[in-house]
């Protein structure tokens, strides 16, 4: 399979009045077409920045990537072109109709304005949005919302759909309804998902592979179960402890004294 | 693209601006209210220049109101960076420069309709002054406002808290107001006062207005207007821009 995210040794200092800050130390990758990645790690280890980088919104510090064959730093428009974002707290206005949003996104494609009302209308029944075209955006569901979000990135039809978090904060009913978004796209149209997710059963029962980032660098990867198998000693092994035992991080200890209220 | 995107950032914020017109009213609240209430006082003073009162007056306060309500245009660049908006266009091929040109063009746009509003009522109170002049007083409003809310914009996606916001806009505009004269002339000040006004370029936009009201359409004081107001637009404008393309460091 033809690799469509690779990055080499990819990295972001911040620069911070304490000093150097190493958000992302090295993190090589590679992502295959149509393939479901799973992006995990701790609070901290550097997904949203790694993130970040793949969309263009934050420049690297040092390595090197590639999106849809595009280069981060010397063809942001083509990665831009080629890739979808769903940042954590989406992005659209509250006061804004779900049909203008829609419309205006298209437009930031460049599709004409007859296009681009198409393009909306198409979205929308695509993603079960139909009858809240006309409603603001602030006025609808967690779910609603998300699948607007979605619907907002794969405007341009992508060849990549980052997701950053997608279901936090979704009802079961909700996720369970996302997951099955997210399959449909790869499986009718050959999208490649790249999401960074805390739910360990929502990797486990979506992404081909997982991708475990700790303290800036990758730490392990391979599918959920081979990963299982290394980690945690059998395939019947959780994914919450062959995550932990990838981070090193112990279970929270169980202490007798009561938790204070 | 750089005109198609602009055209398309600016239909979507003036859409927003004219579904709260009442909010587009109140931003001409303060100048209107120093228009009636401070106004009167100055009619019988001596200001030490050419004109009447309302003639020296309202160029003032036509950049009081590009002044206050412009700087604070980076607060809503805030919200809508919380909201995860400014990410969402940055992510798409959308020009950066129109980004920014289509929000301060939205601006530009409410400003001068305030603008339009504070003079309409000056001439109740008894403004007199050419057609040509207060024109021009409108297009320097426009290149002010444009101006200032490129560099609110840039602050705003710099600062990020409007805790931090408020204090730093109200640190930078009082002084400005205060030192550019731009309620009464400083042809009134004491040379020090004078000298240190020069440093603020706001000074040498309302010298010009003023002698624009007066129908002096080709003084030095005009010259020198247009060219500090063009100028600082520039620089305003690209540093605007490359806050928007570079963002998120």
């Amino acid at each position: 399979m033809a690799a469509v995210i690779s990055a080499a040794n990819l990295a972001r200092t911040f620069q911070t009045k304490a000093g150097p800050v190493d958000a992302v130390r090295g993190v090589d990758l590679t992502v295959h077409e149509g393939e479901i990645l799973g992006f995990l790690g701790p609070n901290g280890a550097g997904k949203t920045t790694t993130l970040r980088m793949l969309t263009t919104l934050l420049k690297p510090t040092g390595g090197s990537a590639t999106v849809a064959g595009h280069d981060l730093v010397t063809d942001p428009a083509g990665v831009r072109r080629a890739s979808g974002y769903v940042a954590q707290s989406g992005g659209v206005d509250p006061g804004i109709s779900v049909r203008e949003e829609l419309v205006t996104q298209a437009r930031f494609y460049r599709l004409s304005r007859a296009d681009a009302a198409a393009r909306a209308g198409e979205l929308a029944r695509d993603l079960d949005l139909t009858g809240l075209l006309d409603r603001k955006t602030g006025a609808l569901s967690g779910g609603q919302r998300r699948r607007l979000d979605i619907a907002m990135a794969l405007t341009h039809r992508p060849k990549v759909l980052f997701l950053d978090e997608p279901t936090t904060g979704l009802d079961p009913g909700s996720r369970a309804d996302l997951w099955d978004l997210v399959r449909r796209l790869r499986d009718e149209h050959g999208t490649t998902v790249f999401l960074t997710t805390h739910y360990l059963d929502e990797a486990d029962a979506l992404a081909d592979r997982l991708v475990i980032v700790d303290g800036g660098a990758v730490a392990a990867e391979g599918t959920p179960g081979a990963l299982k198998l290394r980690y945690g000693g059998s395939l019947d092994a959780t994914l919450q402890d062959t995550f932990l035992a990838v981070t090193g991080r112990a279970p929270a200890p169980t202490d007798d004294a009561p938790v204070a209220v | 693209m750089v005109l198609h995107d602009t055209a398309l950032v600016y239909g979507r914020y003036l859409r927003q601006s004219l579904r709260s017109r009442f909010a587009m009213l109140f931003g001409a609240l303060t100048p209107l209210l120093y228009l009636l209430f401070f106004g009167p006082l100055l009619t019988g003073l001596p200001l030490g220049r050419t004109g009447s009162s309302w003639q020296i007056l309202v160029p003032g306060l036509l950049l009081q109101l590009g002044l206050f309500g412009a700087l604070f245009a980076g607060f809503t660049i805030i919200m809508e960076g919380a909201q995860g908006v400014v990410e969402r266009m940055r992510v798409t091929p959308v020009s950066r420069l129109a980004l920014l040109l289509g929000r301060v063009l939205r601006d530009a746009t409410t400003f001068v309709f305030q603008a339009v509003l504070l003079v309409l009522a000056a001439l109740v109170m008894g403004l007199r002054a050419p057609l040509a002049g207060i024109l021009i007083g409108f297009g320097f409003v426009a290149l002010l406002t444009l101006s200032l809310a490129s560099l609110s914009y840039a602050m705003g996606m710099k600062v990020r808290t409007p805790q931090e916001f408020g204090p730093l806009i109200n640190a930078v505009s009082m002084p400005s107001m205060l030192l550019s004269g731009l309620m009464l002339p400083m042809s009134l000040a004491p040379t020090w006062l004078d000298v240190l006004s020069h440093f603020v370029p706001f000074r040498y936009l309302v010298d010009a207005i003023r002698d624009a009201y007066v129908g002096h359409y080709t003084s030095t004081h005009m010259l020198y207007g247009v060219l500090v107001a063009v100028g600082f637009a520039a620089v305003s404008v690209t540093t605007g821009t490359r806050v928007f393309r570079t963002a998120g460091a």
